[in-house]
């Protein structure tokens, strides 16, 4: 090993280390008691004091996805023995599972306004940085500049005219319309990122595309998309984690058809107070993905979370 | 040089060529590919801004479209200022504000620091100290509630195991005094290593020449910390605390799934207060008063802070 007067020493290295780690650890618990309690039953999950060797049970993922009854004798006669796993976990706590519960129907929504939105800010946002990137655009720094501050406004302060808005058009509790929104609310930052993201590709290649007797979009589609991918890519995550962790607008905007999973979850309640069980088993199929693609995005997270301003 | 790359491609090549390169104007391309995005903004953000801001100068409630909508000048602007609950909940913000940043900024700088001790697996360890940022704040704020519970949550066991309180005895939520903290601890968990992040490409930009020559001086390692290491990161503090500043004066989610604006109108962040004069009291004239003054005060506070923020770049 090299000396260098500027690289620590072996022990601060040490104790810098524990710390981190420690630190970690402390932030992780919240998230590792989500995933424990999903796989508690409701008695583990209310216990004094909190337990953390536990009997796993799905019950909280069952009580999630169906909508249950108490049984009574009746009805247990009329049903007959439970034929699936899922039955007899209901059954032992005396109801009869009578119909799926709207979970599914909420977490699809956030599937498709996710994707859908993502698609759409990625489209127009990759057109709109090219141009800025490559081309005079008149005004340019002020467009820029306006595309920006639109991030600043409080959600609920542009809420009262949407919600006016989306009331003319029809566009309440639809899909579209929340696809429109979050695609708007995505742009500011998908322009900024992708302008960074293209700059940094030298023009030199599209020089000589264009030259090849390429036309301008050809070299955008064929020179210019494939050098971008990754920045592209990483900018999509950033979209798709935006609109699928959304609250504000989805609140006020939605209450049926269109509801996403995150005015849902909360609502979750049992037949006798809330059931923590299952708000925790749709909090882990809600919070998973977005870890993973924490981790798939970890050398572009500070330029998604600073707009580009920092990029290491 | 004033010439666009398809202008010197263009100039060349022989003319026939040219012509056939450049197919549509740049200057139209420019435009198919900036006007949808534009449009789109308008229509979702600023034509609604002016629509909020005509509306504030009215009586309009949505729930009574009958009634007829009289214009009452500034009305609605003198009935917000003069209004003590509206200085609860400036209050109330300002709290929040203040002990977030605060925390968060000594919380995340220290981190960043000891990170930048470049220890073996500080990579993977600084993924896993980010998680709780890219997650769902309603969620996870709902989950806080259960975490925060008298007797069974884990939050309440914590601090009665290390002081030996009883969980029974107090509620984070419930009561007057903690209520204030619960908000900042949630927040302060949740975005923390937007701080450390912003913090450690701050420390990374410093280039090792100059400790090397701080060493050759023999100036202490405390004094490169205060003389090196914070001027030269603190561009990148003053950033995490703008983005962070704004963010929060904007909160929402995290607190209303948390408290609920309560106990009592404790912890009602403006915000929260908005979306009641808004959309359960439905006074929409009035709210939309309410509206541009959040605005206009986020944009004067956030246009203050980039000029002192460049002032100190330019050092």
């Amino acid at each position: 090993m090299s000396f260098s007067v500027t690289e620590p020493s072996q022990r601060t290295k040490w104790f810098a280390g524990i710390l981190v780690i420690g630190y970690a650890i402390i932030t992780l618990v919240p998230l590792l008691w989500i995933i424990a309690t999903g796989f508690k039953s409701p008695t583990d999950s209310i216990a004094y004091p909190p337990v953390v060797v536990f009997e796993p049970t799905l019950e909280g993922y069952v009580n999630l996805f169906t909508d249950r009854t108490r049984a009574t004798e009746q009805m247990l006669e009329e049903a007959g023995p439970p034929t699936t796993w899922y039955e007899e976990i209901a059954r032992e706590r005396g109801t009869v599972i009578t119909g799926q519960s709207r979970f599914g129907q909420r977490f699809m929504n956030s599937v498709i306004i996710g994707f859908g939105s993502t698609a759409l800010c990625m489209i127009l946002g990759t057109a709109a940085a090219y141009a800025f990137s490559r081309f005079r655009v008149p005004l340019k720094d002020d467009l820029l500049f306006f595309i920006l501050s639109t991030r600043m406004m409080p959600p609920i302060a542009v809420a009262i005219p949407i919600f006016l808005m989306f009331r003319n058009l029809g566009l309440n509790d639809t899909h579209l319309g929340m696809i429109l929104l979050y695609t708007a609310v995505n742009l500011s930052l998908s322009v900024w990122l992708l302008k960074g993201f293209i700059d940094e590709i030298p023009v030199e290649y599209e020089e000589a595309a264009l030259i090849d007797g390429y036309t301008r979009f050809q070299a955008f589609y064929k020179v210019v998309l494939p050098q971008a991918a990754t920045g592209i890519a990483s900018t999509a995550i950033f979209c798709l984690i935006f609109a699928w962790n959304e609250y504000a607008f989805a609140v006020l905007l939605t209450s049926g058809t269109a509801q996403t999973a995150p005015p849902f979850i909360p609502t979750i309640i049992g037949t006798s107070g809330k059931d923590w069980p299952a708000v925790a088993a749709g909090a882990t199929i809600f919070l998973v993905p977005v870890m993973v693609f924490t981790i798939l995005l970890r050398k572009h997270l500070l330029r998604g979370i600073t707009f580009g301003a920092v990029r290491k | 040089m004033t010439h666009s790359p398809i202008d010197r491609a263009a100039l060349r090549t022989p003319p026939g060529m040219a012509r056939r390169i450049r197919g549509l104007s740049d200057r139209t391309i420019a435009w198919i590919f900036v006007a949808p995005t534009i449009f789109l903004l308008l229509a979702v953000n600023i034509f609604p801004l002016i629509w909020t801001i005509r509306l504030s100068f009215t009586n309009f409630r949505v729930n009574r479209p009958n009634n007829a909508v009289e214009w009452v000048g500034l009305e609605n602007y003198r009935r917000i200022l003069s209004d003590p609950d509206v200085w609860n909940t400036m209050q109330a913000t300002a709290h929040f504000l203040i002990w977030t940043i605060v925390l968060q900024v000594l919380i995340g700088f220290t981190l960043a620091y000891l990170i930048n001790k470049k220890f073996r697996g500080n990579d993977l360890w600084t993924t896993i100290i980010v998680f709780p940022m890219m997650l769902s704040p309603a969620v996870v704020g709902n989950f806080w509630t259960f975490l925060y519970q008298p007797q069974i949550g884990l939050f309440n066991y914590v601090v009665s195991f290390f002081t030996g309180i009883d969980p029974a005895s107090f509620s984070m939520i419930g009561d007057v005094h903690l209520a204030p903290w619960a908000i900042v601890i949630a927040d302060t968990w949740m975005w923390t290593p937007f701080v450390m992040l912003i913090c450690l490409a701050g420390l990374r930009s410093i280039p090792d020449s100059i400790y090397e020559a701080a060493e050759c001086d023999r100036a202490s390692k405390w004094r490169q910390f205060w003389t090196i290491t914070l001027p030269m990161a603190l561009p990148f503090l003053m950033l995490a605390v703008l983005f962070r500043g704004i963010e929060n004066f904007k909160m929402f989610d995290l607190v209303v799934q948390l408290t609920g604006g309560g106990p009592g109108n404790l912890t009602t962040l403006t915000s929260i207060d908005l979306k009641r004069e808004a959309f359960e009291k439905w006074r929409t004239g009035y709210s939309s008063a309410y509206a541009v003054i959040l605005f206009v005060s986020v944009f004067g506070l956030a246009s203050i802070y980039v000029k002192a923020l460049n002032k100190v770049k330019e050092r």
